[in-house]
């Protein structure tokens, strides 16, 4: 393997995580399915084309194996609580804990074609084009995923505007409640 | 009657647009969820099976 390939798969493999934990919601058989997709794109990693982009690649083959083999066996939303928490290593500090956890749970909740389209487009940092190529579809169906993948996270967590995030909320709620 | 009804009764009934306010904030806790686990690097057992293929690859010949 040529070094400057060695150096692009190593490269992808945070972003690459990330990714199948999403998918998965369980951090243990998301690092299978990185090892999986690892082993299929290493055999056959002549058919990458060299300049082309390596991390848009090799998501494509975790995709793909996660719809073929990953999505049969899983137990995404049950999973998704706790074992998620355990690999965050810290939580976003300005974001409140129960905001971030129902966050996560939101994002579990999503149809797998929705979150998948969310996750590439909003942090994978891959465009409306590489997205629609690695889920092989139109970039008009990425952007319709994208878009109903909002509106649900904002139903499920019960968002109607900016003031109804962040920690602050309880508080207030109490506050309100408990008159002065 | 204007442009935004005539959108969301094609998208059937859906409530209204959301603010760019929530889907920046949306979007904030996305990425923060994210580049937490980018921030974890390469674990051990990804760089040692690049390696180990690497290196068999090499032996290998073919």
């Amino acid at each position: 393997m040529d070094e400057s390939v060695r150096k692009a798969v190593l490269g992808a493999v945070p972003s690459l995580r990330a990714f199948a934990i999403s998918l998965c919601g369980n951090v243990d058989r998301a690092d299978d399915l990185v090892q999986e997709t690892l082993l299929r794109a290493l055999a056959n990693i002549d058919s990458f084309q060299p300049g082309t982009n390596m991390s848009a690649w090799l998501f494509t083959i975790l995709r793909n194996h996660f719809r073929s083999e990953y999505r049969k066996r899983r137990r995404e939303v049950e999973d998704s609580e706790g074992r998620y928490a355990e690999t965050l290593k810290s939580q976003p500090e300005q974001y409140g804990r129960v905001e971030f956890r129902e966050f996560r749970e939101a994002l579990a909740h999503l149809p797998s074609d929705q979150r998948e389209a969310l996750v590439l487009v909003g942090a994978s940092g891959f465009s409306y084009e590489e997205a629609a190529h690695i889920c092989g579809c139109a970039v008009g169906t990425i952007k319709s995923r994208v878009n109903r993948a909002r509106t649900r996270l904002a139903e499920l967590m019960a968002i109607e505007d900016a003031e109804d995030f962040g920690p602050d909320q309880q508080t207030r709620a109490v506050m309100a409640g408990g008159g002065e | 009657m204007d442009t935004a009804e005539a959108r969301s009764r094609k998208t059937s009934a859906k409530p209204a647009k959301l603010s760019r306010e929530v889907q920046a904030r949306l979007g904030q806790q996305l990425r923060s969820m994210y580049d937490d686990v980018v921030n974890q690097g390469v674990p051990d057992r990804f760089a040692e099976l690049i390696d180990r293929i690497n290196g068999d690859g090499n032996k290998g010949g073919q």
